[in-house]
């Protein structure tokens, strides 16, 4: 039993809060920018980068330099929106569909470029497991990276619930003629969007990396479970998202557990299928996600 | 003379990759250009095709499931009725909602048949992929060997592209259109819409199963890491709006010619010293992505836009009318 919860649920949990914060992202920009961001995963990518050398060059721990590289990551992105999907806000959405996924090729590309595809890791040395209850095994780094995004999904939900740009973007994710009608500045709303979500995804990929380490792939293999997460609570639906992810998290990680004799019930090779199982499941069953989400 | 000969054979590979390339532009027309579905796994279906084949044909092997030796018509056959069972299932889930769920499926598609190649060892051979593969008129002597397998892709583009003209020009490619320029007026039409997304995204995921079976032929090798999955589907994307969506002629220009780019710059930055060789090959992609975003903004019909068949009676009544529909 304490196997099960040290090493599949208590993993599942820290895999389950990194996904959250990145399908927050992706289920709001699905919703008010009305497309699905293929270069999500892609800036992840990019902010676990630059976050990495500013802990290279300063030397701080990771968590301190996230809010710059956050910043950085959200300048970038910000740019990105402006030279490559500013041009298509009147055109079909698919259109911005396709320059979003030539945006991950271009991301992945320039990151690969500058820092090379090695293998890296953003904190040294192996920390050592604290104990409680005398079996009950959680690692130090586990503690901050769940902490931490809880913080972050408190602010998220004071953003949207409490301040008046908040409240703007959940209208204009309800409606975006009314929300130009009763004068909200749409332009506004995008760029906020961009930076919750550029924000949110640098700190899920420094959480991922903390955890495991950095490489070039873990933008795209993070992409899947992400959308999945997205509509498994519903697209527009913040908490959805959270809960989609933790979802989708812990399955991911209980599904190797031995569930029926010795073996691992699912080859933990195809651990990754987990999420588009789930997706897809959704998708006839109730494309609305669990939250009554929207359905373009 | 050995110096032109190279050359020669290099312009014949260079013509044999642009034309498989071009039925996965074909097959893309079909799915984007005509009826506007976002295929962003072309790799997965494409891998569908070129491992059943390779299965299929090559001879008995201990390191993966094989040793059938069928001729290469069933073994092509078959690799585009698989491709076609699966792209029936994924469009059973996904042509009902918008074009953005579709593309989250087919990339989840593309990534779990390749997570399929790695894992099941016993059927693939795993990472190592199938090789010894037999490929068509390779007892010929050297330039023909080459040359007769050119014509045989050759031949097939034109059979393929008179198809789809025929397909463009009948009443079926009028309803396509219809779909993409305006889904609720088809629909009250009276056209059952999910049919013909069906029909359009099963049939170009069987063309794409298609210029896979020929490419595990012509390499003689497939493995799960043939080409980078992501790579290799916006190539494909790339081809196909440089050349002009919904233009079959564009389809197949656009894959020549950027093949052609890809293939010579490949070779310009593979004369810098190593370590700059590997890091300029990210540029490429870069280069080849910000061409996309450029053509998108700028041309997006591009080299060869798309014409629009002439209905045939009441040709001057709708003349004006159809103009302006065709701006899209």
């Amino acid at each position: 039993m304490m196997e099960f919860i040290n090493f599949y649920l208590i993993p599942g949990l820290v895999l389950g809060s990194i996904y959250a914060l990145g399908a927050i992202g992706i289920t709001l920009t699905f919703s008010i920018l009305r497309f699905a961001n293929f270069a999500h995963g892609e800036t992840m990518l990019l902010g676990v980068y630059i976050t990495y050398s500013l802990v290279q060059f300063s030397g701080v721990h990771p968590l301190i330099a996230l809010p710059f590289g956050a910043l950085l990551t959200v300048i970038v992105v910000l740019g990105i929106d402006r030279a490559f999907y500013k041009p298509f806000r009147n055109s079909p959405t698919i259109m911005v569909v396709i320059a979003s996924f030539g945006m991950m090729l271009m991301v992945r590309s320039m990151v690969q470029f500058i820092w090379g595809v090695q293998l890296k890791g953003m904190t040294q040395g192996i920390q050592r497991p604290m104990i409680f209850f005398d079996s009950l095994r959680i690692s130090p780094k586990h503690i901050t990276i769940i902490g931490a995004a809880i913080v972050l999904m408190l602010a998220v939900h004071y953003l949207l619930s409490r301040t008046k740009i908040g409240k703007a973007m959940r209208a204009m994710s309800d409606s975006p003629e009314l929300a130009k009608l009763t004068g909200i500045d749409t332009e506004k709303v995008v760029r906020m969007t961009w930076i919750v979500g550029g924000a949110l995804a640098t700190a899920a990929g420094v959480f991922l990396a903390i955890d495991t380490h950095i490489d070039t792939n873990m933008g795209f293999k993070m992409l899947l479970p992400m959308f999945a997460a997205a509509i498994l609570g519903g697209i527009g639906r913040p908490f959805g998202a959270v809960a989609g992810g933790l979802v989708i998290g812990i399955v991911e990680e209980i599904s190797s557990y031995p569930w029926i004799g010795v073996e691992p019930l699912l080859n933990p090779g195809y651990k990754a299928g987990v999420a588009f199982a789930i997706m897809i499941g959704m998708l006839l069953w109730r494309p609305s996600g669990l939250f009554k989400g929207k359905v373009f | 003379m050995d110096q032109f000969y190279g050359i020669f054979l290099y312009i014949i590979s260079l013509l044999t990759m642009g034309g498989i390339y071009a039925i996965l532009a074909l097959g893309l027309n079909i799915q984007w250009g005509f009826t506007g579905l976002f295929n962003a796994g072309i790799a997965g279906f494409f891998a569908i095709g070129a491992y059943v084949s390779a299965i299929l044909t090559t001879a008995p092997s201990l390191r993966h499931l094989g040793g059938y030796e069928l001729p290469y018509v069933v073994s092509f056959a078959a690799a585009m009725v698989v491709s076609g069972i699966i792209a029936w299932a994924v469009g059973k889930v996904c042509l009902k909602l918008r074009a953005d769920y579709l593309a989250i499926a087919t990339i989840g598609i593309a990534e779990i048949f390749r997570l399929i190649l790695k894992n099941e060892t016993w059927a693939t051979n795993g990472p190592r992929g199938v090789s010894m593969i037999p490929k068509p008129f390779e007892t010929l002597p050297e330039p023909w060997n080459h040359l007769c397998f050119l014509g045989l892709i050759l031949a097939v583009i034109v059979v393929i592209y008179l198809l789809l003209e025929t397909a463009r020009n009948s009443p079926w490619g009028r309803v396509m259109t219809a779909i993409r320029e305006n889904e609720k007026s088809a629909m009250a039409a009276g056209k059952d819409i999910e049919k013909f997304r069906m029909e359009a995204f099963v049939a170009g995921c069987m063309l794409m199963a298609l210029a896979g079976a020929f490419i595990a032929h012509y390499l003689k090798f497939i493995g799960p890491n043939a080409t980078d999955p992501l790579t290799s589907t916006f190539l494909v994307w790339v081809m196909l709006v440089v050349g002009g969506s919904a233009n079959n002629r564009g389809a197949i220009l656009g894959a020549f010619l950027m093949w052609t780019i890809w293939s010579a710059s490949e070779i310009l930055t593979s004369r810098l010293p190593d370590e700059l060789a590997i890091r300029t090959a990210y540029i490429r992609i870069f280069l080849i992505g910000l061409a996309l975003q450029i053509f998108l903004q700028r041309f997006p019909k591009g080299i060869f836009p798309e014409v629009r068949p002439k209905p045939e009676r009441r040709q001057s009544v709708s003349d004006g009318v159809t103009d302006n529909a065709t701006s899209r």
